[in-house]
């Protein structure tokens, strides 16, 4: 048997007390779960500490904490791993997910956050026309697709940690938006295009995601919730050309040509055709708003009038653009989706 | 050592102190840069959001340069470069099919991209290719007394798995340890792996702007003399924005954050001067004396 310490963030609202730390020895091997320790606590120290737990098996997502900072499950996450993780190499700190209310001690509100954004997702089929007589075909690879968002347990570990939820408690958040993509990926919904549209004019929608990959890291079903809002945003533009409230599109088309004309970006370009070009309506206030940063630039010699102006281009940058319209002339889009396909093993004698 | 280099877009175009530091802490540390000057725009994760083959038929091209040069390896100064072309990397090396489809789109060019390249930001190279004791060998004005924020952002350190970050790798950490070498504090403060805020700063500028004044009001709470970034586009929102990012947030901010050569620069003796720090928008004057050009509060 092995002796851990956990500490954990207590808090009893009916207490009108603010949060504290609390220190606790559990003895248990090191192989056992962090759930289990904080079960011990409760056993055989305190009954009143608060965590929610169901199955003890990573299967029903109730158990979702911070571990040393981190989101995760309790139940999925050794003492000995824990202890060797944590800052001072010895005591695990256990806390509530963040970016949600806690309502007592590792216990945070689920439905006023998490569940509220499943629902607003519309997360259920919603097939056109008639049901077959018998059972829907799809491909088997449109399938496997979305059983990777499919494997959620809504354990909020995304939700807790999603960076942009953190400024604007607003945002869809990774895992409504990778349910939105397990029926807009799926072959037998009919409302695709609607159901992007949606997301699309939501200002809080797919386009407010900032590319944190604090999601992929923190799920512990390999959801990869940020690679199904990028799938989203590749579906809604490349498919169905949509324009969102958040000038997402847009800036993504003006970032693509600005590569394609000039090899390197060309910043000075790429803000004003974010908003449809320099002299669109629309980028009038923003390139107003910006002029005290341009100017400030120009000051400091960041960049020179002349460089705003003309850019530098590759030297072969024909060889460039010809690389762009080779690919973006094809009919059809290829994307390699590694959960489908896995990796190659490596032929024997090759080197990695 | 021989580096094929890949200095980025952003380096070369609105933080040109990047690239001018990089090249003048190169030879102080024994590293010639081969750069590719025909290599073109990693996408930075737009592109890929647009169309996945065009990103990876790009950083292909990138890597078949690099590969035709005689560096050891591939080096970038931009961390959105280095999570951007890993993620292209990982499917080209994952699927020999896929691999050769996409070399088919470079091959009008002569070009051919071999499986396996090694593509390190500096900071990794710091630690792993050059060597901590080798680097304190190295540092002739120690940053004594400096209190330096680690500001990692995203792309250098998550997904930690396709980053390969380990117990025994443990990248998220260089940062800190490069900054103990050179003889300088760390800062913790709550936004040490927290994003810039800059992928969002023209679809929701005011979460964007939050994002970055959040991280600088934290750093300046923990009393840090500066932040330093391995990615220039974490300096554009923090830097360059963070006027701007201090309305936001509604308190004042005067919080330097230098690139990673520039720290490292410094401690090797260079001038403020020919690290570029003029071209900042936040007076690095916490951490230059300008009157002696030495390093604050280190002995002189």
């Amino acid at each position: 048997m092995g002796e851990y310490t956990l500490k954990l963030r207590r808090y009893s609202p009916e207490s009108g007390e603010a949060p504290y730390w609390q220190e606790f020895k559990v003895d248990l091997e090191g192989h056992r779960s962090v759930l289990e320790g904080i079960l011990q606590v409760r056993d055989r120290e305190d009954g009143t500490v608060g965590i929610r737990c169901s199955c003890r098996a990573a299967i029903c997502g109730s158990c979702g904490v911070r571990i040393n900072g981190r989101p995760g499950l309790a139940c999925h996450t050794h003492l000995d791993k824990a202890a060797a993780a944590a800052k001072d190499g010895e005591t695990i700190v256990v806390e509530p997910m963040g970016n949600m209310p806690v309502i007592k001690d590792l216990i945070v509100d689920m439905d006023a956050v998490h569940w509220n954004k499943i629902q607003r997702v519309t997360p259920w089929l919603l097939p056109d026309g008639e049901p077959p007589e018998r059972e829907y075909i799809v491909p088997h690879e449109a399938m496997v697709d979305v059983t990777q968002s499919m494997a959620c347990i809504q354990c909020g570990a995304c939700v807790s940690d999603c960076l942009s939820m953190e400024v604007d408690p607003g945002f869809i958040g990774p895992a409504a938006l990778a349910k939105a993509y397990r029926f807009v990926g799926d072959p037998r919904d009919g409302q695709q295009r609607e159901r992007l549209e949606d997301l699309a004019e939501d200002p809080q929608g797919m386009y407010d995601c900032t590319h944190c990959f604090n999601c992929i890291d923190a799920c512990p079903k390999g959801v990869a919730p940020m690679n199904q809002i990028m799938r989203l945003r590749r579906i809604a533009g490349a498919e169905h050309g949509i324009d969102d409230e958040n000038n997402g599109h847009r800036h993504e088309t003006a970032f693509v040509k600005n590569i394609e004309r000039n090899g390197l970006l060309h910043e000075a370009d790429l803000l004003p055709d974010s908003y449809g070009g320099k002299m669109h309506p629309r980028a009038l206030p923003e390139l107003v708003g910006s002029l005290p940063v341009i100017a400030r630039a120009l000051r400091r010699g960041k960049v020179t009038p002349a460089k705003a102006l003309l850019h530098h281009k590759l030297p072969d940058q024909q060889a460039v653009r010809e690389l762009f319209e080779r690919v973006e002339s094809k009919p059809e889009r290829y994307e390699l989706n590694l959960y489908i396909v896995g990796v190659d093993e490596d032929p024997p004698g090759a080197s990695a | 050592m021989k580096v094929a280099y890949w200095p980025g877009c952003v380096s070369r175009g609105f933080t040109p102190e990047l690239h001018g530091s990089m090249a003048k802490v190169a030879p102080l540390l024994d590293i010639e840069l081969i750069e590719l000057d025909r290599a073109c725009c990693s996408g930075a994760g737009v592109i890929s959001e647009h169309n996945q083959e065009l990103a990876d038929s790009l950083n292909a091209r990138t890597f078949a340069l690099a590969q035709q040069t005689d560096g050891e390896f591939m080096m970038n100064i931009c961390s959105t470069c280095q999570g951007a072309q890993t993620e292209c990397q990982e499917r080209l090396d994952a699927n020999a099919e896929y691999r050769e489809h996409v070399n088919q789109n470079i091959a009008p060019e002569g070009l051919s991209y071999e499986k396996g390249i090694v593509n390190k930001n500096f900071l990794w190279v710091l630690v792993e290719n050059i060597g901590l004791d080798e680097l304190r060998s190295r540092v002739r004005r120690p940053l004594t007394d400096l209190r330096v924020g680690p500001f990692y952002g995203c792309y250098i350190v998550r997904p930690s798995d396709r980053l390969e970050i380990s117990v025994d790798q443990p990248r998220d950490r260089y940062l800190h340890m490069v900054i103990e070498a050179l003889g300088a504090t760390v800062i913790d403060y709550a936004g040490v792996y927290k994003c810039c805020g800059f992928p969002i700063i023209t679809m929701n500028k005011q979460a964007s702007l939050k994002q970055a004044g959040t991280h600088l009001a934290d750093a300046t709470d923990a009393e840090a003399d500066c932040l330093v970034v391995p990615c220039p586009l974490c300096h554009l929102n923090l830097d360059l924005q963070q006027p701007l990012a201090q309305k936001v947030v509604g308190r004042d901010l005067a919080m330097p954050v230098l690139h990673l050569p520039q720290l490292v620069g410094l401690a090797l003796g260079l001038d403020p001067s020919e690290l570029e720090m003029q071209r900042h928008v936040v007076k690095p004057t916490s951490v230059i004396d300008w009157t002696q050009a030495v390093v604050g509060a280190s002995p002189a």
